[in-house]
């Protein structure tokens, strides 16, 4: 056994991740109902001793461990802090939701803190088995979390939709994988990258893999005509967990087709360029103008996340590092955005009712004018006005694509935008030229309060001063990128 | 025709009876034990190859607990086969056709010399004291340390999901706790009132004998 391959300084976060959650199921098995706060408070803690070990273990370079299965760069690390934020987030929001529909219960949190240790294996993984392992302990992790509120009828049905789809995907992944194995004798990626270049690989045979590994990947990311699943799965399940579909699995789902398709087969970009313009084209149109007939919100935000995603592709288009830092910043945008929306209906939804219809936000402003306003700037955002950040976001995406000469493809994407800015601004109507119906005063804890305002005013700041994150963002990217 | 080559062939004439009779056999017991049958011989054969961490992992996971499982599941519950063999002649031409292609997409891409599998040699042979379970021991203990151990905590995953989506607490339950039982005081069950001693009404039936006197 040769311990240097072994190296575990670099995963030390998720060895203690995975450490801590041991010790949260165990401790959580000796607590009552009453004191599931000690189990809350724990896994906070986890997420904020994560994000120090990851920033105390940063490095400018990719440092690689157990026997190169596992590489852990700055563009890795960067967006492991925004997940480790996310999933803290989404913590935070969901705590009063779940208690008062009785399912805030220890495994809840244990199986967030798995999903978020799979998307760390995701993000970190440079070999074709230790990635499609990091996908299924996250998606696993997310069927059971949906399946949790057994009692609902809407969100057994969801998870059952979410675990048969998800299953199809991940074949289709699979089936690929196994093609580019066949054509290039290895399953790591950077051999993979090796061999196709070197031109002894079989053409025909990888860009048949490529096909059904383009497909797995745009049916996770839920890019048209991969999304069918998405607006159901967000309706069907609890605010809460499509807050969490919605919010930090975006991020690992991104840097795992970065891997694939960038890392792995960047050799045959030329061949996924063009499919990657069909899925852009057809989520931006499908996700933007199916999302203006919606009445339900959540449904609306789901057909809103698939027009997103297909922004997010618009980055990797380009096949430059400037397009992969775009998309890149535009995914962490994305998910910044998207917690607010959902952290807004979380608030509003009290036990016994659901914020689920555009009617239910009526008059918002007149109840509380300071939650109105934070969903006035996440709206604003999602639509692209300046000076938010959502602006910046599709900006620097719709650049790259201009950059490498595909003006129509600009053209399109800022059509969709406008169409897309119908539906957004509808709900700021909603908000405030309504006349409210709803007279229940909102409550919400404290700690939920400060997260929320920290997070949407984050928009308005980052919009105004954006250079920061987009260095941050084409920095990590460089040095990530340039040590293949 | 060398000994290795023969026991490949009554092998292989074994394992292709066995699985037609798997899709034959009118009794579910009889079918699933010609699987049974279909695995052990497969075991075999894979042990001609030199796989024989593979062909003892076959016959004790599918053989010992896969297939004795599915047994008692075929036992126990009250399936009407009957039933579920009812439209086998409406759909086999459908079936047979889907088979059909199958085959022939199968023999195109074995037949086909675009397909190039003249290129995949045969492995070398192993030497003769070289251990399969050693081998692959090693390799997941090594390079594939990391995808082995996350494989248990996807597997420890699937065990919290299905506890967690199954363990329900009954409303009725009656179950007691003995360390209350043992704690408890008299002063909890028994509770003592002091009242004044009560007389027992009159009878009735005295006054109306009175009347009548």
């Amino acid at each position: 056994m040769n311990w240097a391959d072994l190296n575990l300084l670099p995963a030390s976060t998720e060895l203690f991740m995975l450490t801590a959650i041991l010790l949260i199921l165990l401790v959580d098995m000796c607590l009552s109902d009453a004191k599931r706060g000690i189990t809350y408070g724990l896994t906070l803690l986890t997420l904020a001793i994560c994000a120090v070990v990851q920033v105390s273990t940063y490095t400018p370079y990719p440092v690689y461990a157990f026997s190169n299965m596992f590489v852990a760069d700055p563009m890795g690390g960067m967006v492991k802090l925004a997940m480790y934020a996310t999933t803290f987030a989404v913590l935070v929001y969901s705590r009063q939701y779940m208690t008062e529909r009785g399912i805030f219960s220890g495994e809840y949190l244990a199986l967030s803190l798995f999903a978020l240790l799979g998307m760390n294996i995701m993000v970190s993984a440079t070999h074709f088995l230790s990635l499609y392992i990091g996908l299924e302990l996250l998606s696993l992790s997310l069927y059971a979390l949906i399946a949790l509120q057994r009692d609902s009828v809407q969100a057994t049905e969801a998870a059952m939709k979410y675990f048969v789809l998800g299953a199809l995907a991940s074949g289709l992944l699979l089936y690929g994988i196994s093609m580019v194995y066949g054509a290039t004798g290895t399953l790591f990626l950077a051999d993979v990258a090796k061999a196709i270049a070197g031109g002894s690989a079989n053409h025909v045979l990888l860009v048949f893999g490529l096909v059904f590994i383009v497909s797995g990947l745009a049916f996770k990311l839920g890019a048209v005509p991969f999304h069918m699943w998405v607006p159901d799965v967000y309706q069907g399940s609890s605010t809460a967990l499509a807050m969490m579909i919605g919010a930090a699995p975006k991020l690992a789902a991104f840097v795992f087709v970065l891997r694939i398709l960038v890392q792995g087969l960047g050799a045959l970009v030329a061949d996924w360029q063009g499919m990657l313009v069909i899925l852009a084209v057809l989520s931006m149109a499908i996700g933007n103008i199916t999302a203006i007939a919606q009445t339900n919100i959540k449904r609306m935000l789901a057909y809103s996340t698939i027009s997103h995603m297909g922004f997010l592709l618009l980055g990797l288009i380009a096949g430059t590092p400037e397009g992969y830092s775009a998309a890149m910043f535009y995914t962490i945008v994305y998910v910044l955005m998207s917690l607010v929306g959902f952290g807004i209906l979380l608030a509003v939804s009290r036990a016994g009712f659901e914020c689920e219809k555009l009617e239910d936000l009526r008059g918002l402003n007149q109840r509380n004018s300071w939650y109105a306003f934070l969903m006035l700037l996440a709206m604003f955002s999602m639509a692209g006005i300046p000076p938010l950040v959502g602006f910046y976001a599709k900006l620097a995406v719709i650049k790259s694509v201009v950059d490498i000469g595909l003006v129509w493809l600009a053209v399109v994407s800022v059509v969709m935008s406008l169409i897309g800015a119908f539906y957004y601004l509808r709900v700021v109507k909603y908000m405030y030229f309504d006349d409210k119906q709803d007279n229940s005063p909102i409550v919400v804890r404290a700690d939920m309060k400060l997260v929320l305002s920290v997070n949407a005013v984050a928009l308005l700041v980052l919009g105004m001063l954006p250079e920061r994150l987009l260095m941050l963002c084409v920095e990590a990217m460089k040095q990530s990128l340039n040590a293949l | 025709m060398n000994f290795e080559t023969v026991v490949f062939y009554v092998l292989s004439a074994i394992l292709v009876l066995a699985g037609l009779r798997v899709i034959t056999a009118k009794n579910p017991v009889h079918a699933a034990l010609f699987l049974v049958l279909a695995f052990f011989t497969s075991a075999g054969l894979w042990l001609l190859m030199q796989a024989e961490f593979l062909a003892i992992t076959l016959v004790l996971v599918y053989v010992g607990a896969v297939m004795v499982l599915f047994l008692f599941v075929v036992m126990m519950l009250d399936v009407n086969f009957e039933q579920l063999r009812e439209g086998f002649w409406r759909n086999l031409p459908m079936a047979g056709t889907v088979a059909l292609i199958m085959v022939g997409e199968m023999a195109l891409i074995l037949m086909s010399p675009e397909a190039k599998l003249g290129s995949y040699h045969a492995a070398a042979p192993l030497a003769a004291d070289a251990s399969n379970v050693k081998e692959l021991g090693r390799q997941l203990y090594t390079t594939y340390l990391l995808p082995f151990e996350l494989a248990s905590v996807v597997l420890l995953v699937g065990m919290v999901a299905a506890i967690a989506l199954t363990m329900r607490k009954r409303k009725d339950n009656k179950t007691v706790n003995p360390g209350l039982q043992v704690k408890v005081r008299r002063n909890d069950r028994v509770r003592i009132v002091k009242m004044d001693a009560e007389k027992p009404a009159k009878p009735e039936t005295g006054d109306a004998a009175e009347q009548q006197a």
